[in-house]
C-alpha cells in the first residue's frame, strides 16, 4: 500500500468514526445559511455576534453534559451549576480589576467543585448519576436561591461588554473565542489525556477498562469535575450577557435538557464510549438556529418544541440503526 | 525454599493452594509449578478448577490458603495490574476489549506512550504497527474500531495487547477457540519464538490436538485438585481422559425406561443452522423422552436452545413440534398453544425471574393469558382469585419453600428460586421444555427433586431437551446423549455407551477406546459420529 493510499484509508476511517459530528456540522451550516440569507439585514457582524452569545451559553452547558455522557452516565445537574455560578458571579465578580479577577475564579472554582461533589458520589458512593445529580442539581439550584433570592445583582459591566461584543477590529465575536478557549484549553487536552481515553474506554466497556488497568475512579472524577468547571464557565458568560443573576428554575432545566439534546444531535452515543464536546457544540448551535430560523420565517415561537423534536428524533433514529443488524434478539435488552 | 531468588528457581509456583467461594471447595491444596521456556498445558473438564488456577495466578481473586511463588519469593497480587507488573499477562477471550475505542486505543490502553499524561498519537500508532505485525496482521488498520473487525482478528488484537504489556507469564484461556484456522497457525509461530525467547507459557485448551502439537508439558485437574503432571507424549489421549474423569457418584436418579421402540418424535430439528455458531444441526426428541446436550461449554449448544425459542434472528433449517412444521419467531409464538415450548434458561437472575416482584406474580408470568376475566371486558384483567388458586398448587407441588407467596422472590434460596423458573413454565404446560444447565449452583436435596420432577414430566409425555455441563446428570438422567461440538453435533450415544469415558472423549473430540483390560462385552463401546 502506498503512502498515499494509506493515508486515503485513514481518513475514510475517521470520517465513518465522526460522522455523527459530520453531519451535526453540515446539518448546521445549511440551517444557518438558510437564516443568514432570509434575515434582512444579511451577514453581518451583529447578527452573528447576537446569534453567537445566545449559542456559546448552550454550547457550553453541552460541552459540559459531554462529560459524563462519554463515561455512560448523565448529569442533570448542569443546568443547575449553570445557574447557580450566574448568581455567584452576580455577587462578586465586580470592584477593582483585581477583585474581579478573584471573583471569575471563584466562580470556575465553585463549578469545578460542584461537578466534583457530583463525580465523588457516583465514584465512591456507587450511586447512579442520574439519580445522584438530580439530587445535587436540586441542592445546587437551593445554593443559588440562598445567593439571589430575587434576580438582580451586579457585573463588572465593561468586562460584560467586551465579552458580548466583538474584537479584532469588530469581526469577531468574543464570546466564540471564549468557546474557543474552553475547546483548546479544557476539551482537546483532556481528549488526549490518559485520563480522557480511560473515559472513553468505561463508556465503551467498564469492565474490560477494569481489566485493562484504567484508573476508573480517577478518570470519572476528572470527567464530572470539568463538567463542573464548563458549566460554571457557562454560567459566568451568562451573567456577561444579562449583567446580572437570576436563581431560575426553569432556566436550569431547560439548559440541562437541551444539553442533553445537543449532545445527542451532536453524535455523542448515550451509552458512553463515543463522540466528543466538538459535536456537542454544533448539536447546541443547531438546537439555537431553529429559534431563529422561526423568527425569520416569521412562524410563531410556540412551534419552536416541535421542531427541537423532530431534529431530536430525526438524530436518535440514525444512531438507532444498529438494531436491525442484531442476530440475537436478546443483545437488544441489554 | 530460599528467599534469594536464583536463575535456577521456576518462575512461578503455587504451594498448596485452596481456594473456596462460599461453600464450595474450587481449588483444593493445589501444588503447580510452571517453567521458563515452556508451554503448559492444563488439562480438565469442566468445573475442575482451571479456571480458578488461572484467576489466582492473573491476580483476579486472592487464594483462601497457600503460597505464591514468583521467582523464588513470596508474592500476592492485590489485583489485575499487580499481576501485570510482576510480567504476568492473561489473554481473556475478547473481554479486556473495548469495542467503540480503535484497535491503537485498545493495544495500548495499560500504557499508553507520551509524557505528563497526554497521549502521543504518533508512538502509539507505531507501538500498535509494531505489534498488529508482529502477530501477522498487518492488514489491520490501527484506526479501525475494535467493533468493526472479525472476532478472529478481535482475538488476535487481544493477543498482540497481550504482548505489548511484555509479559514473562503468558496465559492463554481457550484463546484460540475463535480464531480462523489461519490466525491459529500465526499464534502457534509466535508461541513458539516467545518460548524460544525463555517466556512460561499456561495453555488452557480443550482441543487435544493443539495441546499435542504445543505443549511440553501437560498438568490435568479434577474437581479442584491436580492430580498430575507430564511430559509431552507420557501419557496416550486414553489415559489423559481417564486422569481427567473419575469422580465420586453423589447423586440418586430416578429409573429410566426401558423401550422396546423409539416414541413418535415432539420435537424434530431439521438442519438448523445460525451464523456461524450452529452448522447444520438435527436432532429429535421423542414423546416422554429425557434427551441431553452435552460437550464442553459453549460448543453452541445455548445458541441451539435460543434458536429453538425464537430468540436468534436468521436462523435457517427447520423445526417441527408433533410432525407439524412450526415457525417460532419469538419466546412468545414458542409458547402459543400450536407450540407449547418452554426454555429454562441458563441465568436464572437476569432472564428467568423478575426478582423485585412476588413469587406468585412470577409463577404466573408466562401463563398470565389463562387467567383474564370472562364477561365484557374479558381477557383484559386478571382474575387474581384463579390465578392464585393454580399458582399455589404449584408451589404444593414443587414443595417451593416461601414464607409468604407474596414476598419478593429475590429473597428465595437459590434452589427455591430455580423452582420457580421451572414453576412458571410448568404453568404452561408445555410439551417441549428446553433445559439449559438448571441445577447449576442449587443445593444437592433440590437437584433430586428437580431430576425426580423431569423424569416424573416425561412420563407424562413432555419431550425434554436437556443441557447441562454436569456429565453426572447426562449419565444419570437422560435416555439419550448428543455431544455438541464447535456448532455441531459431533455424537450422539444411547444406552450403555452414555458413560464418563465416552462423553469426555467425545466432547474432547477424539475416539476413546476402552483398554483390553476393561472389555465390555455385547453392546458396541461408542456410536460413531454420524458425519
Amino acid at each position: 500500500m502506498s503512502i498515499a493510499t494509506t493515508t486515503l484509508t485513514d481518513w475514510k476511517l475517521r470520517a465513518g468514526q465522526s460522522q455523527g459530528l459530520l453531519i451535526a456540522v453540515a446539518v448546521f451550516v445549511a440551517m444557518f445559511t438558510l437564516y443568514i440569507t432570509n434575515h434582512p439585514a444579511g451577514l453581518t457582524v451583529p447578527v452573528v455576534t447576537t446569534a453567537a452569545n445566545k449559542a456559546v451559553l448552550l454550547a457550553l452547558v453541552a460541552m459540559a453534559q459531554t462529560l459524563p455522557v462519554l463515561t455512560g452516565g448523565l448529569d442533570l445537574s448542569v443546568g443547575m451549576i449553570f445557574v447557580m455560578t450566574n448568581c455567584l458571579a452576580s455577587a462578586i465578580v465586580g470592584g477593582e480589576p483585581w477583585q474581579v479577577a478573584l471573583g471569575i475564579v471563584g466562580v470556575l472554582l465553585a463549578g469545578a467543585l460542584a461537578g466534583f461533589v457530583n463525580g465523588a458520589i457516583v465514584v465512591y458512593g456507587r450511586l447512579q448519576p442520574i439519580i445522584t445529580t438530580l439530587a445535587t442539581g436540586a441542592i445546587y439550584y437551593g445554593f443559588a436561591l440562598l445567593i439571589r433570592p430575587v434576580p438582580g445583582g451586579n457585573v463588572d459591566g465593561d468586562l460584560a461588554d467586551f465579552m458580548t461584543y466583538t474584537v479584532f477590529g469588530e469581526t469577531v465575536p468574543t464570546s466564540l473565542l471564549a468557546l474557543l478557549a474552553a475547546v483548546l484549553i479544557i476539551w482537546l487536552p483532556f481528549r488526549h489525556s490518559v485520563i480522557g481515553r480511560g473515559c472513553y474506554a468505561i463508556g465503551s466497556a467498564e469492565g474490560a477498562a477494569y481489566m485493562s488497568g484504567v484508573a476508573i475512579g480517577r478518570s470519572k472524577l476528572a470527567a464530572y469535575t470539568l463538567s463542573g468547571l464548563l458549566a460554571g464557565l457557562a454560567g459566568l458568560m451568562l451573567t456577561f450577557v444579562t449583567y446580572s443573576g437570576e436563581a431560575s428554575a426553569p432556566i436550569g432545566g431547560t439548559y440541562t435538557l437541551n444539553s442533553i439534546a445537543a449532545v445527542v444531535i451532536g453524535g455523542t452515543s448515550l451509552y458512553g464510549g463515543a463522540g466528543g464536546a466538538i459535536g456537542s457544540i454544533f448539536g447546541a448551535f443547531i438546537l439555537r438556529t431553529i429559534d431563529d430560523l422561526l423568527f425569520v420565517f416569521d412562524l410563531p415561537p410556540l412551534w419552536q418544541p416541535l421542531f427541537q423534536g423532530v431534529v431530536l428524533l430525526g438524530a436518535v433514529s440514525l444512531g438507532a440503526a444498529r438494531v436491525f443488524r442484531v442476530k440475537n434478539r436478546l443483545e437488544l435488552f441489554n | 525454599m530460599t528467599d534469594q531468588p536464583t536463575i535456577e528457581s521456576p518462575f512461578w509456583q503455587m504451594q498448596g493452594i485452596t481456594k473456596r467461594y462460599g461453600g464450595v471447595l474450587a481449588l483444593d491444596d493445589v501444588d503447580f509449578t510452571c517453567q521458563r521456556g515452556e508451554i503448559h498445558a492444563v488439562l480438565g473438564e469442566n468445573g475442575a478448577g482451571k479456571s480458578t488456577l488461572i484467576k489466582i495466578t492473573a491476580g483476579v481473586v486472592a487464594p483462601s490458603a497457600g503460597r505464591l511463588v514468583l521467582e523464588g519469593r513470596d508474592i500476592a497480587f492485590a489485583g489485575p495490574q499487580e499481576a501485570d507488573k510482576a510480567g504476568i499477562v492473561c489473554i481473556f477471550q475478547e473481554l479486556s476489549l473495548m469495542p467503540d475505542l480503535s484497535v491503537a486505543d485498545n493495544i495500548c490502553m495499560t500504557a499508553p506512550p507520551g509524557r505528563f499524561g497526554f497521549i502521543n498519537p504518533r508512538a502509539q500508532r507505531r507501538r500498535a504497527e509494531a505489534l498488529l505485525a508482529r502477530v501477522g496482521c498487518a492488514d489491520v488498520n490501527p484506526l479501525e474500531q475494535v467493533k468493526n473487525l472479525s472476532l478472529s482478528r478481535r482475538q488476535m488484537v487481544e493477543i498482540a495487547k497481550a504482548l505489548g504489556r511484555n509479559p514473562r507469564l503468558l496465559i492463554l484461556d481457550e484463546a484460540t477457540s475463535a480464531l480462523t484456522a489461519g490466525d491459529v497457525e500465526k499464534v502457534y509461530g509466535i508461541l513458539r519464538d516467545l518460548r524460544r525467547d525463555g517466556l512460561a507459557i499456561l495453555y488452557i485448551s480443550h482441543r487435544m490436538h493443539e495441546i499435542a502439537e504445543l505443549a511440553d508439558t501437560c498438568s490435568v485437574f479434577r474437581n479442584g485438585r491436580h492430580i498430575e503432571t507430564f511430559e509431552k507424549g507420557a501419557r496416550s489421549d486414553n489415559e489423559i481422559v481417564r486422569l481427567m474423569i473419575g469422580r465420586e457418584y453423589t447423586q440418586v436418579y430416578p429409573p429410566k425406561p426401558q423401550r422396546e421402540a423409539p416414541p413418535a418424535p415432539a420435537l424434530a430439528i431439521k438442519n438448523l443452522s445460525w451464523s456461524n455458531r450452529l452448522n447444520d444441526v438435527s436432532l429429535t426428541v421423542g414423546k416422554g423422552e429425557i434427551v441431553g446436550l452435552g460437550g464442553l461449554d459453549g460448543q453452541g449448544q445455548r445458541e441451539l436452545l435460543l434458536a429453538l425459542f425464537g430468540v436468534l434472528r436468521g436462523v435457517s433449517g427447520r423445526v417441527e413440534i408433533d410432525g407439524r412444521p412450526a415457525r417460532i419467531a419469538s419466546p412468545g409464538a414458542a409458547k402459543s398453544e400450536r407450540v407449547r415450548m418452554a426454555l429454562i434458561p441458563e441465568d436464572r437472575k437476569s432472564e428467568g425471574l423478575l426478582l423485585p416482584m412476588s413469587v406468585r406474580d412470577n409463577i404466573a408470568m408466562a401463563s398470565i393469558g389463562r387467567f383474564t376475566t370472562k364477561g365484557l371486558l374479558g381477557g383484559l384483567f386478571i382474575d387474581r382469585a384463579r390465578q392464585d388458586a393454580k399458582v399455589d398448587d404449584v408451589i404444593k407441588r414443587l414443595a417451593i419453600k416461601c414464607g409468604d407467596p407474596d414476598s419478593p422472590v429475590g429473597t428465595l434460596s437459590g434452589g427455591n428460586q430455580q423452582k420457580v423458573v421451572i414453576a412458571k413454565w410448568l404453568m404452561t404446560e408445555a410439551r417441549v421444555i428446553l433445559l439449559n444447565a438448571p441445577t447449576r449452583g442449587i443445593d444437592v436435596g433440590t437437584k433430586q427433586e428437580i431430576y425426580q420432577l423431569l423424569r416424573e414430566l416425561a412420563d407424562a409425555g413432555t419431550a425434554i431437551l436437556f443441557y447441562t455441563t454436569d456429565y453426572d446428570e447426562l449419565i444419570g438422567c437422560c435416555d439419550r446423549v448428543s455431544i455438541m461440538y464447535d456448532g455441531a453435533i459431533l455424537r450422539e450415544l444411547a444406552g450403555d455407551a452414555i458413560n464418563e469415558e465416552q462423553i469426555v472423549a467425545s466432547a474432547l473430540n477424539i475416539d476413546f477406546r476402552p483398554l483390553p483390560a476393561e472389555p465390555e462385552p455385547g453392546s458396541p463401546p461408542c456410536l460413531e459420529a454420524r458425519a
